[in-house]
């Protein structure tokens, strides 16, 4: 069954929470995770899932050859200035 | 300031040098004065000293900031951070001097003042800051109505040639279908969700002044369906010499309408008797030749529209390809529906089937045209074969079955 919003937004974090550090994941690798589990979940939620999770900045997008999602941690090449 | 024996020399030919550029700008400027240093240091050292990457940004956004890190901030502090800003350029890249005096103005208040007018995405390149300069810059550029433009996995910002607003061959309205796809891709834009970049560039005309074929993923090309439109005195005037090649930008004082013109058409499709000139526009493969040499007498024909091509990309995975055509012609009148829907159509099928950092033309070699026009629900037009097939196999589908039985016929008309 389709989740609801709120259940959605909770869910992609979790997603991404749990791969933090494991493995890099993009915007297409939680569609594709979502809809495994909830076939009848329509895209466009999804996409505006993600996008409340960066708007609010419990996720971040970062860039390593391509772009993926991630939870906020502390950038390894940067130092504070 | 360091001392820069190497860049120096770079300063001694005839040419304006981005080092004495440099060097003014870092007399005020720590980061120039650094950026310099750790550009002498690459030189004796022979590798990049730059880090790329990385999870710098501003809030909302997953693109436009280019994150840039030096390897040794110890040597150079003022580069230790030196992150890229794209900046979305308007259509056809058109400014008042007002608007750029604003731009430079924040970029001298925010970052290194270095600026790149333009990057080969199109967009205005603001080159080196900090984190914490980020969001206040941003700040400031959409407060006067400046947006960022794409990086990373997403849709990068479109650009266009000058088209109506300059040239009288453009074949549709570059400028405002440029700004129209622009806005209609604002989340891809800004939210990086494809499995790698994919570009938009559109030409009014097969002269191409924005290289589409070349270098976007997706590209539009303006093209016409008539016929070349003829002023035959003009021609006799371009013969005799009244009238100067290309608009007089060649050094020949006069065409040799045959040698010149007719002879080098591709497609053999022109033949000139020294005083009628005429086309087999059927056989016309629209290449603008003749048009390019002779802007008074040819011009393109007054049915116009645009070709869709696509695929082309720089070497990375695979090799460097160039953009096939997938639609050979159609309407671009605004608000340009048919265009959004198939950029669209094409980014959602490359989503699902591209693997990680694979761009749609390697997708769609890979996978064949045939799975390409069927994943996409587009037909699969004569002008996208290459040459006509050479292997006698042909595998039958349910639905051939079907449209034969429903009489299906072969040639459209
Ligand atoms: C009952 C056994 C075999 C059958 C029915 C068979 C059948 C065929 C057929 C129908 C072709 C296509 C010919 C053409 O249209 O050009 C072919 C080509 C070929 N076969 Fe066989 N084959 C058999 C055994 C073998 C064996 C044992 C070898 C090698 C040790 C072999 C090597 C080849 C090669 C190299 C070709 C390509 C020839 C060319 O196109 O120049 N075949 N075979
Ligand atoms: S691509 Fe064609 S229409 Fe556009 S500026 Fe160049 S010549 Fe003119
Ligand atoms: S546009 Fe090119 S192909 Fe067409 S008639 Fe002119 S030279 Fe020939």
């Amino acid at each position: 069954m389709a989740l609801s919003k709120a259940d959605l937004v909770e869910y992609i974090f979790d997603m991404v929470a749990k791969a933090q550090g494991k493995k890099n994941i993009k915007a297409m690798d939680v569609q594709k995770a979502v809809l495994k589990e909830h076939p009848d979940q329509d895209k466009n939620m999804i996409k505006f899932g993600i996008k409340e999770l960066i708007d609010t900045g419990r996720c971040v997008y970062t860039y390593f050859g391509g772009s993926y999602i991630e939870i906020p941690h502390e950038e390894g090449a940067a130092k504070k200035v | 300031m360091h001392k820069t024996p190497l860049l120096d020399q770079l300063e001694s030919g005839p040419w304006p040098s981005f080092i004495t550029d440099l060097k003014r700008v870092a007399g005020r400027k720590k980061s120039a004065a650094d950026l310099l240093g750790v550009l002498e240091r690459s030189y004796k050292d022979k590798i990049t000293h730059w880090k790329h990457g990385g999870i710098v940004g501003v809030l909302g956004y997953g693109s436009g900031i280019i994150g840039r890190y030096i390897d040794i901030p110890e040597e150079f502090p003022g580069v230790e951070h030196f992150h890229t800003v794209r900046v979305n350029q308007p259509s056809g890249w058109f400014y008042t001097t007002k608007a750029l005096r604003e731009l430079c103005e924040i970029w001298d208040e925010h970052g290194s003042s270095l600026l790149n007018m333009h990057g080969s995405t199109g967009d205005i390149i603001f080159l080196g800051t900090t984190t914490p300069e980020l969001e206040p810059c941003f700040a400031k550029l959409t407060a006067k109505g400046w947006d960022l433009g794409g990086s990373g996995s997403a849709f990068r910002s479109p650009s266009c040639c000058v088209g109506q607003a300059r040239c009288e061959w453009a074949c549709f309205d570059t400028m405002e279908a440029c700004y129209e796809l622009t806005q209609h891709m604002q989340f891809e834009l800004h939210r990086p969700s494809y499995p790698y970049k994919y570009k938009l560039k559109l030409s009014g005309c097969p002269n191409d002044c924005v290289a589409a074929v070349a270098r976007a993923d997706c590209s539009v090309i303006g093209v016409w369906k008539d016929d070349i439109r003829i002023d035959q005195a003009a021609v006799k005037a371009y013969a005799g010499g009244e009238l100067k090649p290309r608009g007089g930008a060649t050094v020949y004082p006069k065409l040799d309408v045959k040698a010149d013109v007719t002879d080098l058409c591709p497609t053999y499709c022109m033949s000139y008797d020294g005083k009628t000139l005429k086309i087999d526009n059927k056989n016309c493969n629209h290449c603008m030749h003749c048009i390019s040499l002779m802007p008074q007498a040819l011009r393109p024909g007054t049915e116009t529209g645009a070709a869709f091509l696509l695929g082309s990309h720089a070497p990375i995975l695979e090799g460097a390809q160039m953009s096939w055509v997938i639609v050979p012609f159609m309407p671009m009148e605004a608000p340009f529906d048919e265009l959004k829907e198939i950029i669209v159509n094409i980014a959602e099928w490359w989503s699902e089937h591209g693997k990680n950092r694979e761009r749609v033309g390697e997708l769609m070699l890979r996978l064949g045209m045939r799975a390409f026009f069927q994943g996409v629900g587009l037909e699969p037009p004569a002008q996208t074969v290459r040459t006509p097939r050479a292997n006698p196999f042909f595998f039958w589908h349910q639905e051939d079955f079907d449209a034969e039985a429903a009489g299906r016929k072969y040639i459209k008309l």
